[in-house]
């Protein structure tokens, strides 16, 4: 479902194509993942027919418990290609999401008070290539002295002079982004900066002990949710506190419409249904394994997949005539996140 | 030297000293200028001397980013920049370095124009409207959705330009806008600026080396000594006895014109009674000794480059054919991006080369222990079609070194390094590129290492291209000039018959300038093959014998400098465009044939001064 998102709907643009390489990617985890499956005990695990009857090879003592490959039961051998599907399908997701979204139109979306982190961000992006640019150039410009040196001993004459163009490049863009006015702050007293500090500090606190507490199931019900959501409200009010400060008009902002809420919803809609269908009918989602037997999605779950495919239809075609922008989204610049990535967290289930 | 009627100056400085730390003389000393509101005011001096301080003091980058010591007050529309940071006065002056690119800070060309707005909060509406403005202004609307790394120099130049103009400055800060562009993209940079003086009254202050390109259109020349003095006024009296001054006013001296005309327009309208006691006379042909008319230094044959591969690949040069003779300094011109750099590249063999054949007459020598690898450069040794991997950049491939053909030419992008350089010396457009080392002495043993020179040649070669850089100075320290000598001494240690310079004179001051071209031609007299890849009309009409124009990777024009030169509107020097058609390049010229050195064609010389 992701891939088909992303066919349908990929920009045109260098980040937009990278997919394949996910792909690949994801295939050699589920191959990997079946591989270790047999390689190591396929004993303790899963019944069934035995597929394959392989020697087990007891490892010495140090290792104990640990048994080198022994008979191969179907079930085990489907319980690893499900793990390694399912870890390939957040391998794929996060591909795709990586291949629609721009990171710096999403950059672009973060409050005010993060404008400069994000300006920082949008320069090291480009700093990254321009950097390996200059090496090639010095390496280039090295065979033209046929220094002896190689290897190791090359790099002083490869880096000094790379470092010092970065040197010159950075000092250059500090002196022009000076001159244009970043780092502008308006004037805030005091004790409102200190407050927005202390609540952004608080959030975070907040955040992440609700989310230990949510994740690790020991640490007590009580500091799961409810801690969670206290951070990041206080994390929220911090921020918009801390946007005062910062004076910035965006000239473009991204626009938020009927499309984008359209996106988001099947995407919620498509992780609400599988939850709910996994709660119904837990064989419909996760097919067993003892004994193996074909997946029989519940017709529910299948709903969900599809209903992730829909963005596919729904987001707009990029380079399609741009919709009339919306005059204006908030002085702090706050336009949301691209919108297909969103819808990516249902797909591909 | 202000006028009584000028209007209020937008910006002053008053009595300014500049110290940097550690330095024991001030870079700028006790500078006092008013520059009025609406003008385009030039500031020229030798490298080294301060223009550079002088513009950042203007916009309180001096010393607020830089460091150092300012003594005095620079006030820039009232506002002193003694107590504002640059980034406050945003809205008041404007700054564009020499590296525009540099300077970008988001990805497309629009974003790039409402970044400086979108730090000031200016509100939505008002800053669409002046995007829009800044594009048509500056011409770059059809540029709005471009990325920033795929428009060229001049363009680059312009959208900077409107980056810092988009916040609405009341003073324009430009360091060398024109110096690394071709003639084509100067004109059209220049025209940017003068509407801007000329339409919104904005105050321009700009440094750059290349007067003749900027002169004429200003309205005060500022001239920075080398003891940080800085003295100013009108134009035409600061050129009249100015050291390095452009042709026109040149041309100026020798015909007696007072004041000098600043642009060739003016000086045609002038020109009249010296055309006269010119008529009859022909410019004395070149010498040319060291050129000989034997089988040519360099060969090259149906050469091609293409850089990329895929849909992505551009074709930068599609077969040239050309030879080089002992001898002779050739020229190569052309637009940014016409291939020029690229053919140097694989004329020597370090660049990459798709197709064709390169062919070049020298004594390779027996290779030592330094630099004896026979290692060939990955682009060159990758089977065609197959990208040079990261593996490659780290340890390139290897491959036997290939044997002479039948009249002893060997092709360069076949030899190990060491043998390669032996045949083909290049000094790249980075000439820094190539220096590693912590001293001018160390830079010159190691140089006469790898060529296994005895020891002392490289230095021996720097005295004679630039005499007096000292020993102990780091080559980061030298001066462009001195950096550029040190380079092509370093280079001619491995004694290459073929020479090639890409843009030598980018940021030279008018003295580097003509000590570049006598180089070249002691280089020629010596009997190598010189190539000068520039932008620079006035170095190829006083140092080339030959012009090579290239344009998107084909040779379209190749002939001797006068005839190739003085036809074409963009690479005619101004000599050349006031006395045309007469086949004047160069004042000297002038000077000589009016001098009686002339040879007279026919029976009649008129009269002579």
């Amino acid at each position: 479902m992701a891939c088909l998102v992303v066919v349908a709907r990929r920009p045109d643009a260098p980040h937009g194509l990278d997919l394949r390489a996910y792909l690949v990617l994801a295939g050699v985890v589920v191959a990997v993942r079946t591989l270790f499956r047999v390689l190591f005990g396929g004993t303790a695990l899963g019944t069934g027919p035995v597929v394959l009857d392989l020697p087990a090879v007891p490892l010495p003592d140090l290792l104990s418990g640990v048994t080198l490959l022994g008979p191969v039961t179907a079930g085990s051998l489907l319980a690893g290609v499900y793990d390694g599907l399912r870890l390939a399908a957040v391998l794929v997701c996060v591909g795709a999401a990586n291949s629609l979204a721009d990171a710096r139109r999403l950059l672009r979306a973060v409050p005010g008070a993060l404008a400069e982190v994000s300006t920082a961000v949008v320069i090291a992006l480009t700093a990254a290539p321009q950097l390996l640019d200059s090496v090639r150039r010095v390496r280039r410009a090295r065979r033209l002295r046929a220094g002896g040196a190689e290897g190791v001993r090359a790099l002083p004459a490869v880096l000094s002079p790379v470092l010092a163009d970065a040197l010159d490049r950075s000092l250059a863009l500090a002196g022009a982004m000076a001159v244009r006015g970043y780092g502008r702050t308006a004037d805030v007293p005091r004790r409102a900066r200190r407050t927005s500090a202390a609540l952004l500090l608080g959030g975070l606190l907040g955040t992440c002990w609700g989310l230990v507490g949510l994740l690790d199931p020991t640490a007590g019900a009580a500091t799961g949710l409810p801690v969670l959501l206290g951070g990041a409200l206080l994390a929220v009010l911090g921020l918009r506190l801390a946007s005062a400060r910062v004076r910035r008009t965006a000239h473009r902002p991204d626009p938020w419409g009927a499309p984008e809420w359209a996106v988001v919803a099947a995407g919620a809609a498509s992780a609400g249904a599988m939850v709910l269908a996994a709660a119904l009918d837990p064989t419909g989602v996760a097919p067993s394994t003892t004994p193996p037997a074909w997946p029989e999605p519940s017709p529910l779950a299948l709903a969900a997949v599809l209903v992730a495919a829909l963005p596919a239809v729904l987001a707009p075609r990029p380079g399609a005539a741009p919709r009339p922008r919306r005059t204006s989204v908030g002085a702090a610049g706050t336009a949301r996140p691209a919108a297909p990535a969103a819808a990516l967290r249902g797909g591909a289930r | 030297m202000t006028s009584a009627s000028a209007p209020a100056p937008v910006l002053r400085l008053d009595r300014v000293s500049v110290t940097y730390p550690g330095a024991e003389r001030p870079v700028l000393r006790d500078v006092d200028l008013d520059v009025p509101e609406g003008e385009l005011c030039l500031v020229a001096g030798p490298t080294g001397s301060g223009k550079s301080t002088l513009l950042g003091a203007a916009c309180g980058l001096v010393p607020h980013l830089t460091g150092g010591e300012l003594a005095g007050e620079v006030l820039v529309a009232g506002a002193s920049t003694r107590t504002t940071p640059p980034r406050d006065l945003a809205h008041l002056v404007g700054f564009v370095g020499q590296d525009p690119v540099a300077g970008f800070v988001t990805d497309s060309v629009e974003d790039e124009l409402a970044y400086a707005m979108e730090q000031l909060a200016v509100p939505v509406p008002a800053m669409r409207r002046r995007v829009e403005e800044v594009l048509d202004l500056l011409g770059v609307a059809d540029l709005r959705d471009r990325p920033l790394r795929t428009l060229s120099g001049g363009q680059a130049q312009r959208v900077a330009i409107g980056s810092v103009l988009a916040a609405g400055p009341r003073v324009l800060v430009l360091d060398e806008p024109t110096s690394a562009l071709d003639p084509g993209a100067a004109e059209d940079v220049l025209a940017a600026l003068v509407r801007l003086v000329h339409d919104l009254a904005v105050t321009v202050l700009v440094a750059e080396h290349r007067l003749e390109r900027v002169v004429q259109h200003a309205d005060r020349v500022v001239l920075v000594g080398r003891d940080g003095r800085v003295r100013a006024g009108e134009p035409a009296a600061m050129m009249r006895d100015h050291d390095g001054a452009p042709p026109v006013v040149e041309l100026a001296r020798v015909a007696g014109w007072d004041p000098p005309p600043l642009s060739v327009r003016d000086a045609r309208r002038r020109a009249g009674p010296l055309v006269e006691r010119l008529a009859g006379r022909r410019p004395a042909p070149r010498p040319a000794p060291g050129r000989d008319d034997g089988p040519p230094l360099l060969r090259s044959r149906g050469l091609a480059v293409v850089h990329g591969r895929g849909s992505g690949a551009v074709r930068a040069v599609a077969g040239v054919d050309l030879d080089l003779a002992a001898g002779e300094v050739v020229a190569l011109m052309g637009r940014n991006g016409s291939g020029k750099s690229s053919l140097l590249w694989a004329w020597q063999g370090s660049g990459p080369r798709s197709g064709g054949d390169v062919r070049v007459l020298g004594d390779v020598p027996e290779l030592g222990a330094a630099g004896a690898g026979t290692d060939a450069h990955p682009c060159t040794t990758a089977p065609r079609g197959r990208r040079p991997g990261l593996r490659d950049l780290l340890r390139p491939a290897r491959r036997p070194v290939d044997g002479p053909d039948a009249e002893g030419r060997r092709d360069p992008g076949a030899l190990a390094p060491a043998a390669a350089r032996a045949l083909v010396g290049l000094v790249p457009q980075t000439p820094g590129d190539l220096l590693y080392l912590g001293s001018v002495a160390a830079e010159c043993a190691q140089a006469d290492a790898e060529s296994g020179r005895p020891p002392g040649t490289c230095r021996a070669l720097l005295d004679e291209v630039s005499p007096g850089v000292p020993d102990d100075r780091h080559p980061r320290d030298l001066s462009e000039g001195q950096r550029l000598a040190l380079v092509l001494a370093v280079q001619l240690a491995a004694a290459p018959r073929v020479v090639l310079l890409d843009e030598p004179t980018r940021g030279l001051d008018e003295g580097a300038k003509r000590r570049v071209g006598e180089a070249v031609r002691a280089l020629a007299a010596e009997g190598r093959a010189v190539v000068l890849a520039t932008h620079d009309v006035e170095l190829v009409a006083g140092a080339a014998d030959r012009v090579v124009v290239m344009a998107q990777g084909r040779v379209v024009a190749d002939g001797a400098t006068a005839e190739v030169v003085a036809a074409s509107p963009a690479f005619a020097p101004q000599t050349a465009k006031v006395l045309a058609p007469e086949p004047w390049l160069v004042p000297d010229e002038v000077r000589a044939a009016l001098a009686g050195e002339g040879l007279p064609e026919g029976d009649v010389v008129r009269g002579m001064s």
